[in-house]
């Protein structure tokens, strides 16, 4: 079975795809397709920033090793739904039309800070292989802590873009503060062996 | 665009066959054909006047009251009792006034007013509402010489009303116009529409709607008019004065302080379909644009 959890976690990080799948085979996406699908797939890529980030603390929890070989897969999702999220914006909702986007990218503080955090995501994708992280030995683990401003990043991007405090950008941020709290911990009890 | 027309009663296919036939006739097969190329659509003025479908209409609300999603209202409202209903006419006036609901359809004949509306998210649709000029309901009043606006208090019902149990806003909903702006033809009370008694997520009984304005400035399911002295302070102004202005005229040159107003996506129109440019006043400039001379609509947003 542990054999299979790799691809286990792999077809499972696909849910996204399929729901959107049917929901445009089967005409389910509402009023607002456009909309749907951008929402839909930037909410989930802060769900795999928030998954990604539970990899360490699970490892510390369960005292098991497992979870940190699901990190890097998962982490490689986050970056490919936050890059349909991108382009379903670019592409779907302003059709490649530079002159809004770039408008819309410099005084729009939640757009500005959302495709910030879509560049941060690109070092780490780039630099996520194997080879990568004996390439760059120390600064690999240097470089992965971008994951961290690119989640402040990313549920302040969910924050600003809503209307008013509505209930689930505080759920994210609320898990958001739990994880990096964790991180916090573990510096610290680190520091003290 | 058809301001509003006098016509009887239509059931929702009858419309979709006529717009059909209008457009068959009026444009010719060469434009339908064109219409499906996006980056022309920008061009066809046709595209933005389709009606909404009466789903899209009925199932795509925003309404706080009955909570903060949109498919919310539809699904929360159904069993929210409007019977009975009274409106209250008061404030800075001579003799205050209450009207029941039957009194109200009694006294002023609805007519059909197809409409644009424009959310302040970035949508739009096309309605066709039934209701009349809201002038003919405050003339029924004398106001003071101290009345300067109008506020609207929306219904407080939070045993029925869901949403109303969370501060999302602080309720009841308020609302307010200039007494010019409220006097307007094209102020309208709305008592339903496509033909039909207004759905209780489109705020029955009684709303209003103001055409060239963002959408939440058309309070829904109204139970006090209220002539005052001083610019009042609506739920959203109070909510973030910094986003939401009094005045809230549709203008695509003035943006939300976090989006751009500078185009709308139409509902119903699918996945490939392109945002169109948002009109000034949206698009009822004609009508409205004198009550606003001289006036600095990016201060006054």
């Amino acid at each position: 079975m542990r054999r299979y959890s790799k691809t286990l976690v792999f077809f499972l990080s696909l849910w996204p795809i399929y729901v959107i799948s049917y929901q445009i085979i089967f005409n389910q996406l509402g009023p607002e397709p456009v909309d749907r699908i951008i929402n839909h797939f930037g909410e989930w890529t802060l769900i795999f920033i928030l998954l990604t980030l539970s990899m360490t603390p699970l490892k510390q929890i369960t005292k098991s090793v497992e979870w940190i070989k699901f990190r890097r897969m998962l982490g490689l999702f986050t970056f490919f739904y936050a890059s349909i999220h991108m382009l379903s914006y670019v592409g779907l909702d302003y059709r490649f039309d530079i002159e809004p986007l770039i408008n819309d990218v410099l005084k729009k503080k939640f757009i500005f800070i959302g495709f910030s955090a879509w560049l941060l995501l690109i070092p780490l994708a780039v630099t996520s292989s194997e080879k990568m992280v004996r390439l760059l030995k120390q600064n690999w683990k240097k470089i992965h802590r971008l994951i961290y401003i690119i989640g402040i990043f990313g549920v302040l991007h969910y924050i600003w873009l809503s209307k008013t405090i509505f209930f689930k950008p505080l759920i994210f941020l609320i898990i958001l503060i739990i994880l990096l709290l964790f991180r916090i911990k573990i510096t610290r009890s680190a520091s003290k062996i | 665009m058809i301001k509003f027309k006098n016509s009887e009663i239509t059931p929702e296919n009858i419309y979709k066959k006529r717009r059909s036939f209008i457009k068959s006739v009026g444009l010719g097969a060469s434009t339908l054909a064109m219409s499906s190329i996006p980056f022309l659509n920008k061009s066809l003025a046709s595209e933005r006047d389709k009606l909404t479908s009466y789903k899209d209409i009925t199932t795509y609300n925003n309404y706080y009251e009955f909570g903060t999603s949109k498919s919310d209202p539809y699904r929360n409202s159904q069993i929210f009792k409007t019977t009975p209903w009274d409106i209250a006419i008061e404030g800075e006036v001579e003799k205050p006034i209450k009207l029941s609901m039957e009194e109200i359809s009694e006294m002023f004949i609805s007519e059909e007013r197809i409409y644009r509306l424009r959310c302040v998210e970035g949508w739009s649709m096309v309605i066709p509402w039934m209701g009349f000029s809201l002038s003919k309901l405050l003339s029924k009043v004398n106001p003071t010489n101290k009345a300067k606006f109008i506020e609207f208090e929306s219904v407080y019902d939070p045993a029925q009303m869901k949403g109303q149990r969370y501060p999302v806003l602080n309720w009841p909903y308020n609302e307010g116009l200039r007494i010019d702006e409220a006097m307007h033809p094209l102020t309208t009370v709305v008592t339903g529409l496509y033909g039909k008694k207004l759905p209780n997520q489109n705020g029955a009984p009684l709303r209003i709607f103001i055409p060239w304005k963002y959408g939440f400035k058309s309070a829904k399911a109204i139970v006090k008019i209220k002539f005052v002295e001083n610019m009042p302070t609506s739920s959203w102004m109070w909510a973030s004065p910094r986003e939401y202005g009094f005045y809230s005229n549709v203008n695509p040159n003035v943006d939300h302080p976090r989006w751009s107003q500078a185009t709308e996506r139409i509902i119903g129109e699918g996945v490939w379909a392109p945002r169109v440019k948002t009109l000034m006043f949206n698009g009822y400039g004609d009508e409205v644009a004198s009550l606003y001379s001289g006036m600095d609509l990016k201060k006054n947003f």
